[in-house]
């Protein structure tokens, strides 16, 4: 637990150095980065040993009112904490490439020192084991990510994101105050109670509290109005921090929350269980219709956290229930997506950060043909992209399969209102199709085909820095899709900490044949490669000057492609009473036709199409009211006083 | 005694409700003022404490601060409050609600035994409740100060109740507090006469945040 605590102090201090130092200097760049990898290896050294010893704790008294410096790292803890060290440490390597302080001499400093306290921060958080300690980690880690978010505040739409995500995170931070202070009153103090401690009754608004708190972190469906904002402004190593960290915070705290209950109500699991599948399903079906890659990508953290949020769900239910299998198999799947979306979303963001850089431009259609000038760059995205839609061999097959099989457990339950639950498997499958449909137009429309701007035919691959680490997030990727049974123990300890029952089923056998998955991992992957040597030999002598999608012409333009809104067009309509797409121009009349344009733009339903007019309503009244009531005549103002006077005497007098 | 004396206070307040002569009013309050410093005298019997206490009251409220604003009014020439923002039959209705409001109101007050029953609390809020009244209606400076005036007649009231309980000193610095007040508004007076060549208020909105 110290090297834990030593590696949390270096990674937090990571940026104070480069504050000291030029404006202009590189050195600070790599001893920032340098501490940051020192410090994630004690962290890690601490990880092994978390799933080995039982009670792996401090408790330091500490001055600050009902407060208590406690620390502990259990294996539900250690789930969270692996991806975040693996991420935290890639991050600052690709920042090198991809932040450089000579080209970024105004932003640099700061950017990275909030990188090293949030990392820190969250590090505190997931650890914490006391209220006002929790708090305290939660709120610099909020912080913190406001100014990653804010990092290039010079541009008005970057200041809007981080002003939105700002209003959110402490709305979600105002309702986590009310759970603390009533989780204290009723266990008795601050500190977390014990597992399955606690009994349901009166628990009720504690939960609801939790899902508002945490729900807005995670970015669940109806709260997610800060996120795809805020991951599309920040840079793209900060997105991956954000998106495959950040967010999961939320995802910890609502286990935490739930694991200190006896039992269960069942339409705790029910809530979770439709949450999550309104954000997997209109989360996917958002990020189809957008042109801006790291917009696109902040929807899909939307969906995937729908996804995790399937698998809590159906976990809580197991609990409600009474069906052990259940709870196994819905909170595996939920955790292993959490590590595994925390894997593969960075991924993403890091390969879209590497176009980005290239192109410089976040839009897709300003991409095009792009496999051929940044090869290793499109084969880390397509990975990424691969491990997202939950196909195998990577890991994202795996946690979604294991939601499959949870929700296919209930099947063996006829005449229980707990086979409803079932339908989390269609609405899984619906996401899956959606997020393969959305990954190929992003991977044809930026990788394939021809440059559709100037800058796209001159890209240029990434520096070796920035595909390093890409290129460990993606063994990570392969490995948890390849040899699943490894992580198996850490799954089965976790769901023994989380219900506080030792003797629940194995993750093996009839059950969850994870060993068969793994053999066919094997199988396939065997498979593509030869399957891929025989069309690279074949096409050996095909003609190489024809273009991609060239449609039969001999003298193609880049223009005959397929657009980002053109290609998703067929899906965005199936989604329309959902979307509402704005559709502007495209009306062609007559044989010969004038030169047409057309765009498509998707606000955002919950952001764009209810709270801002919402709010802006509630600003006008307000300022009216204001100038109704703040006239300036002093009369008006002494009237006020005799009314005050008048209300609190009869207040007194009745 | 007493409560003839109180109803005395409570008719002068109507008297300056529907006045427009601003000399009159001024007189009215000078009037009331010294009615009210012969109140601890019969409430309380003729002791050293209640001595003083009349006498601070009768020369502030009597004969001082009633002989500034009446230099104050030589010097700026008006006499008259012209046009109030609600009509001087309106506020004299107001003031009769709010009196009849302040009589059965305290009748509710939680109050000490030897307080019920007399007039003293429902005269102290009547004129408060003038004294807001004036405040809020008119719109010439001066007879905002005679507000303000006749609001701490009413808080004077409240505190003879309770001049055995509240040390000389407390007493001694409400008065001050209420001379500096006048002193202040007349001063402001004077600079708004000269600024606007009126010392009507709503000049002053302009002011607002």
């Amino acid at each position: 637990m110290i090297w834990l605590l030593c590696g949390l102090i270096l990674i937090a201090a990571s940026g104070v150095p480069g504050l000291f130092t030029r404006r202009e200097g590189a050195g600070a760049e790599r001893l920032a980065c340098g501490l940051i990898l020192a410090g994630a290896l004690p962290c890690a050294w601490a990880l092994v040993f978390a799933c080995g010893v039982p009670r792996q704790a401090i408790s330091w008294a500490w001055a600050v009112p009902a407060g208590r410096f406690a620390l502990q790292l259990d294996s539900l803890s250690a789930v969270f904490v692996a991806p975040l060290l693996l991420i935290v440490a890639a991050g600052s390597i690709y920042g090198l490439g991809y932040w450089p302080q000579l080209r970024n001499p105004a932003t640099g400093r700061k950017l990275r020192l909030f990188y090293g306290l949030i990392s820190a921060a969250m590090l505190l958080l997931l650890t914490a084991r006391n209220g006002v300690l929790f708090l305290l980690a939660w709120e610099v880690m909020a912080l913190s990510g406001y100014f990653l978010i804010t990092t290039e505040d010079r541009r008005v739409e970057v200041r809007r994101a981080g002003y939105i995500y700002l209003v959110a995170t402490h709305c979600g931070t105002l309702a986590l105050f009310g759970l603390f202070v009533m989780l204290e009153q009723t266990s008795g103090s601050m500190m977390f109670p014990a597992t399955a401690s606690l009994p349901a009754a009166g628990g009720s608004l504690i939960f609801l509290l939790g899902l508002f708190g945490f729900g807005m972190k995670a970015g669940l469906m109806p709260l997610h109005v800060w996120l795809p904002g805020a991951h599309a402004a920040a840079p793209s190593h900060a997105s991956a921090l954000l998106s495959g960290v950040m967010i999961k915070t939320g995802i910890y705290g609502l286990v935490r929350l739930t694991s200190f209950y006896a039992d269960i109500p069942a339409w705790w699991g029910w809530t979770v269980l439709l949450l999550g599948a309104v954000s997997g399903v209109l989360g996917v079906a958002l990020a189809i219709a957008q042109h801006d890659i790291k917009r696109l990508l902040a929807y899909h953290s939307v969906e995937n956290i729908g996804i995790i949020a399937l698998g809590l769900g159906l976990a809580l239910l197991g609990r409600s229930y009474g069906q052990p299998t259940l709870v196994v198999l819905g909170l595996s799947g939920c955790l292993l997506h959490v590590v595994n979306h925390g894997l593969f979303k960075s991924l993403l963001f890091m390969s879209a950060g590497s176009l980005i850089h290239a192109v410089g431009s976040r839009e897709i259609d300003h991409f095009g043909g792009l496999l051929k000038r940044q090869r290793w760059t499109g084969l880390l995205f397509l990975g990424g992209a691969v491990a997202i839609c939950g196909l195998p061999p990577f890991n994202g097959f795996v946690s979604e399969w294991l939601i499959y099989l949870g929700a296919f457990e209930t099947i063996k339950l006829p005449g229980s209102s707990l086979s409803l639950s079932l339908l989390a498997a269609p609405s899984l499958a619906l996401i899956g199709g959606l997020a393969l449909a959305c990954f190929v137009k992003v991977f044809g429309v930026s990788f394939l085909g021809e440059p559709r701007s100037a800058a796209a035919a001159q890209a240029h691959e990434s520096p070796r820095v920035m595909l390093w680490p890409m290129g460990m997030l993606l063994l990570a990727c392969i490995w948890i899709g390849l040899l699943p049974t490894s992580l198996r123990p850490v799954l089965e300890q976790t769901a023994a900490d989380w219900t506080g029952v030792r003797s629940l089923p194995r993750l093996a056998g009839e059950m969850a044949p994870l060993g068969a998955i793994s053999l066919a991992g094997w199988l396939l992957l065997g498979l593509l490669l030869l399957a891929g040597w025989w069309l690279r030999r074949r096409s050996a002598d095909a003609p190489r000057d024809l273009a991609t999608w060239g449609c039969g012409y001999r003298f193609p333009v880049s223009r005959m492609q397929y657009t980002a809104s053109s290609f998703a067009d067929g899906l965005v309509r199936q989604f329309r009473f959902a979307l509402r797409s704005e559709r502007h121009g495209g009306h062609i009349t007559g044989l010969f036709p004038d030169r047409e344009d057309l765009f498509s733009h998707t606000p955002d339903l919950v952001l764009d199409r209810t709270l801002s007019p919402l709010f802006t309503g509630l600003a006008g009244l307000f300022h009216r009211l204001r100038r109704l009531i703040q006239n300036g005549i002093a009369a008006i103002y002494l009237l006020y006083i005799a009314l005050a006077l008048i209300i609190l005497l009869a207040l007194l007098g009745f | 005694m007493a409560n003839l004396l109180l109803l005395a206070v409570i008719l002068i307040n109507f008297y300056t409700l529907g006045s427009a002569r601003l000399v009159a009013c001024i007189r009215a309050v000078a009037l009331q003022g010294a009615l009210l410093a012969l109140l601890p005298l019969v409430i309380h019997g003729p002791s050293g404490h209640a001595l003083l206490l009349g006498l601070g009251a009768l020369a502030f409220k009597g004969v001082f601060i009633p002989w500034l604003l009446l230099r104050a009014i030589r010097e700026i020439r008006i006499r008259r409050e012209m046009e109030p923002y609600i009509g001087f039959v309106a506020t004299l209705l107001l003031g009769v609600l709010l009196t009849a409001g302040a009589l059965i109101f305290a009748d509710f007050l939680p109050l000490a035994k030897e307080h019920l029953g007399g007039l003293s609390v429902p005269a102290a809020l009547a004129t408060m409740f003038s004294g807001f009244l004036l405040l809020i209606t008119r719109r010439k400076a001066l007879t905002q100060v005679l507000g303000y005036l006749v609001m701490e007649n009413g808080i004077f009231i409240f505190a003879v109740l309770l001049s055995e309980a509240i040390p000389l000193m407390v007493e001694a610095g409400i008065l001050l507090d209420l001379l500096v007040g006048i002193f202040v508004m007349g001063i402001v007076l004077n600079h708004i006469n000269q600024e606007f060549s009126t010392i009507n208020t709503e000049r002053l909105t302009a002011l607002k945040e």
